[in-house]
Formats: C-alpha cells, structure tokens, sequence
C-alpha cells in the first residue's frame, strides 16, 4: 500500500477499521525518511519517539478514543520548539538547543491532542528568513520534482516531506510566504491563516507582527482538518484572537451560496477579485497561462470575475523589508550565548562574549537582516524608514477592504516563477526579495492567504495560485480550494520520487 | 553607508564585523537600503502607523490573567541547553572587578 498517497481522511479510516496501525504507518514513513534523506528534508529524527507515540495512539484507538487525526503521521517544521526532538530554527546558534516545553502548535497536535504522531523536524532557512531553503545551517534541500532545484522556502523541508511522501502532512510557518511559495513550488495546498487565528507560543520568533503557522498538505480538505485542530485562542500568546472553535470543514462539498439545485454551477454567487498588479510585468508567461487556465475553469464552475486594484503590490517589498528585519533585530536580540545555544570559546569579557557567539552563530542572511533592522529602528532613520513603512502598511491593508468591497476573495499568482535552480539568486540578496512580491501584503495587513496547485511547467516543475481572504474566511478560502480540486487533478500529481516505492517499503504489509 | 555606520550598526546589533568583510557587507547593505529607499516617495500625509495587524479587526490590548502560579519548577529542564553552568546556575565571565 502506498500509504503517502493517502488523504488523511483516507489514512483517518483505514486505522479506524484496522486495516493497518499506527505504528505501521509511522515505520513506513520513518522508513521513507530515512531513505530519501539525501532531500535534506528532515534535520532531527527520533524513531523512538515517534514510536513512543504511535504507541500511545494505537491504544487510544484500540479503546475507540479515536479523533479525525489520531495515529496519523505529521513532520513539524524545526521553527516549532519540541520537547524531544532537538529545535534549532535552522541555524547553528541554536545547535542541539532541547525544548523543555512543547509549541502550543505542536501540543495540539500530538499526543495530549488530536493524537497525530511526530516524525520528526523539516529543515527551513535560519530563522525562516529566505525563499529558498539555502540559507539553512543544515544546508540546501532539494525539490522533490527536480533535484537541482529549490523547494522554495523558509518551509522548504516540510515542503519537501508532503511532496516526496515522507510525511502525510506537515505544519509550516508564514512570515512572507513561506508556506505558500514552497507549497507553490512543490505542488502542494497550503495554508495561511488570519494572524491571531493560530498560536505563536513556541514558534521561534521571527517578525512577531507577522509569523502566523499553518498547514501544508495534499489538499484542501486536509488542510481543513489540521486548522481544526491548531486553530484557537491560547492564553500565552496575547496576540492570538479569542474566536469560538469552529470546524474548518463545514463548508467542503457545499455549493457557495448553500443552494444543491445547481450542481454543475457550484461557485454561483462567489466574486472573484483579479487585482491588476498581480498580472502586471514581471509574472512568468507559463506561470499566468496556467492561472488563467484556473480562472477560467472558475468561472466555469458559476464564479463572477471582477477586475479590483492593489495599487501598493511593489511597495510590499520595501515595507516588509523595513518591518521584518525591524522586529527581528528585536527578537534575535535573545541569543546571547548564556541560557542555551551556542557560546563562543574564546572573548575577553562579557560584551565581547555576546557579540562573538552571535557572530559565529548567526548565518550571514540573518546578520544582514539584523543589521538593517538595527538601521532602520536607530536615531535619525526611524521615522524616515520604520515609521513610514507602518503607515504604508496601513494604506496596503485598507487597499485590501477596499477591494474586498467589491469581491469575497482574491486570486493571482503565488511566485512570479516556478522554482529556481540552487545558487540562481543566492549571490544576491535583493534579487531574491523581489520574488516575495505575491505573498508580503497578506502577512503585512494579516490575512488569510492559500496556495493552491494548478498547472505545470513544461519543465515539470509544478505552478500554484493564491487565493487571499478577508479576515477569518478560511473556511470559504477551503470551501473554494476543495471545488477547484474536485474539479481538476493538479494537486494529485506526483514526482517521481513520491510514485516509486522506496527499498524495505514492502515490509510492513 | 560608510564604514563607521557599519561599525557603529554593528555596536548596536551586537556583532563583530572583520575588516575583510566591510567592503562586501556595505554593498550588501547600500543595495537594500537603496531598495527601500522607495518609501520615501510615498505620500502618507495623515495616516496613522498599522503597528499590528489586529488592530484591522479590534483596538489592541494587553490582556491580563490572574496573578497565580501556572508554572511549575522545571529548572532542571531549562538548564539543560545552558552553554555553561555550575550548582544550577549560569555561567558568564566576570563582570564587576
């Protein structure tokens, strides 16, 4: 049985009825990681552990204690602290650093929770700062669908882990995108939710106005089931929203507007917002005919297309270039080499103490972004770059509602490319930062935001759209995804490397 | 930029730069702040700043729980990742002479 190419309704059943266990599903899988391990996708793997806890979950539902997502695998991006399983947000200053506590994320889900069992941590760029998984300390990870290429990043790994089956599903984190631009470039459905939607305690700071973690699946629907269980107010984050729990699946299957006479115009009634800058130079000519193929499948389908306006696009880079950079300068100012992580050997005093462990154990993408945050928050250029950015930040997010007055959600582009090759744009920073031009407006004003697969390249590289949101419309945003994916077969297509069978797969039949 | 900006960045930032790095990082660094020098241009006569993105949806607040304890004694876990300890407590060079 080819247990990675299972939904997790799919995999939810089949441990139901008993056709396989917990335990087979976690050796499978552990088996296909460890197999695959020249994908660099997983930094930190403990079979026991993970054991320990399909254990724990085949008793649960031997005694018919069994929730949607009990004894189903799930691979945690390394950004989520883990009480076992080492959390080093990619980066070297954190080197072995053990948790002694769980991310609420990752508590939600796993064995005090919803039951799933951990495989283990997804290699990420360094403190989720990069596009393309090459800044991390455990060096580059490869794309599934073409092993010269990025995944796409910071949540290249987790990418990677759905994309090849080594993993039903994985979590990820969005600060610019980079849960949609690796699900973009390895083919998978992937969400990020309204910020406040799901709790930062135990995510690894980055830019905390704007870190929001999500899922990163094969579908829409498996999506739907993670938020059920991640999403939620939680007392030891401040920021994360007192909404009532609500079931992030009730919507799939349903026609837009609730009415079942119409089958075959299932989206009647849904405006479609195409904001002009989003089809503007600069996009990938085979990346928009793909996207324009899905548009026109839409409306197919009875969605109302309107043409709506996002007039600050290019200056999403500039701002979140000042503000991330900003709050990380701020965050990152807990690495000093004495609580935990990595110490330098040799300094003369204390001073010298902090800034040689922070100096050997930072990557250089991290230093740059430290150093321009220190710049723009210091005397004289505050108002000029961090305070200016904030009130752009707020046209950007009005920009937004206004268009949201004239549609209930917004589709384009995901990347302006497909995946790139490792090294194309590493030399230069700048260049890889025009390549978040999509993402950065959802996380700036706090949206939901999804990417969702709809076409591939001739060179087989895979193209994903996005869907952006109003606040908490993540069940109209899956609603909408799932119809698409009824309708096409993008999100089904494999890489090779998820189609073959991996040696001593045939085990544990 | 010019070398004691870096330098002085760096103070701030608490990292040590090597001369042999300077030329190359104040390339670096000039050609993100020229890129976000675009701001400058935009006109935000009377807007006020979206510090935080909730405050598109409520006014911000601090919320304050009871003053009780929810915490129990992990010392023993917390002191696991220290770099240096000695009888449960942290290590660092000598501050005061």
């Amino acid at each position: 049985m080819k247990w990675h190419q299972k939904s997790l309704t799919e995999l939810g059943k089949a441990l139901a009825e008993g056709s396989v266990t917990s335990e087979a599903l976690t050796r499978y899988f552990l088996n296909r990681i460890n197999s695959l391990s020249e994908l660099n996708a997983f930094v930190d793997v403990n079979p026991e552990l993970s054991l320990e806890q399909a254990f724990h979950a085949d008793k649960l539902i031997q005694s018919g204690q069994k929730g949607p997502l009990t004894g189903i695998p799930i691979a945690h991006k390394d950004v989520f602290v883990t009480k076992g399983w080492h959390s080093t947000a990619g980066s070297n200053i954190l080197k072995n650093y053990l948790s002694p506590f769980d991310a609420t994320v990752v508590e939600h889900l796993g064995p005090q929770g919803a039951g799933m069992v951990c495989l283990g941590k997804t290699n990420m760029d360094e403190f989720a700062m990069g596009s393309s998984n090459e800044n991390s300390a455990f060096g580059p990870a490869k794309n599934p669908w073409n092993d010269k290429c990025v995944p796409g990043g910071s949540s290249g790994g987790s990418a990677i882990s759905v994309a090849a089956g080594l993993a039903p599903v994985a979590t990820g984190t969005d600060t610019g995108g980079s849960i949609r631009q690796p699900s973009s470039f390895c083919g998978l459905t992937g969400l990020k939710p309204t910020y406040g939607r799901v709790s930062r305690y135990g995510m690894i700071a980055y830019a905390s106005s704007l870190d929001q973690a999500g899922p990163m699946a094969k579908s829409a629907s498996d999506c739907a089931l993670i938020m059920n269980a991640i999403a939620g107010h939680d007392p030891k984050d401040s920021t994360s929203l007192a909404k009532p729990n609500e079931d992030f699946s009730r919507l799939i299957g349903l026609p837009w507007q609730g009415d079942t006479s119409a089958a075959s115009q299932p989206l009647k009634g849904l405006r479609i917002g195409l904001p002009i800058e989003f089809f503007a130079e600069g996009l990938d000519k085979e990346v928009e005919m793909s996207i324009r193929v899905a548009i026109q499948i839409l409306e197919g389908l009875g969605a109302e297309l309107k043409q709506v306006t996002l007039p600050k696009t290019k200056l999403s880079i500039p701002v979140y270039y000042v503000l991330a950079p900003a709050e990380a300068s701020s965050n990152l100012s807990r690495y000093d080499g004495v609580r935990y992580g990595y110490r330098a050997k040799e300094y003369k005093n204390l001073a010298q103490m902090y800034e040689r462990s922070r100096t050997e154990g930072f990557g250089k993408e991290v230093k740059r972004r430290i150093l321009i945050g220190s710049y723009v928050l210091s005397q004289g250029y505050y108002d000029a770059y961090y305070l200016q950015a904030q009130k752009i930040r707020r046209i950007i997010a009005n920009d937004f509602q206004a268009a949201f007055r004239e549609c209930d959600v917004i589709l384009g582009p995901v990347a302006p490319n497909v995946a790139w090759q490792m090294g194309e744009k590493s030399k230069d920073p700048t260049q890889m930062y025009l390549e978040d031009i999509y993402t950065l407006s959802a996380n700036l004003a706090g949206l939901p935001a999804m990417s969702i697969p709809c076409g591939m390249s001739k060179s087989q590289l895979p193209i994903g759209m996005q869907l952006i949101g109003n606040y908490f419309n993540e069940a109209q945003m899956l609603q909408l995804a799932d119809t698409f994916q009824q309708t096409t077969s993008w999100h089904k297509i494999m890489s090779e490397i998820s189609n073959s069978d991996v040696l001593g797969e045939n085990n544990d039949r | 930029m010019n070398t004691q900006e870096i330098k002085h960045l760096a103070k701030l930032s608490s990292l040590e730069i090597s001369d042999s790095e300077l030329d190359f990082l104040t390339q670096e660094l000039d050609a993100i702040i020229s890129m976000v020098d675009e701001l400058q241009a935009v006109d935000t006569e009377g807007m006020e700043p979206l510090f935080h993105p909730i405050q598109m949806i409520m006014a911000l607040s601090q919320p304050l729980r009871q003053d009780c304890v929810t915490e129990s004694n992990s010392r023993e876990q917390n002191m696991k990742s220290a770099p240096a300890q000695q009888s449960g407590l942290f290590l660092v060079p000598k501050v005061i002479e």
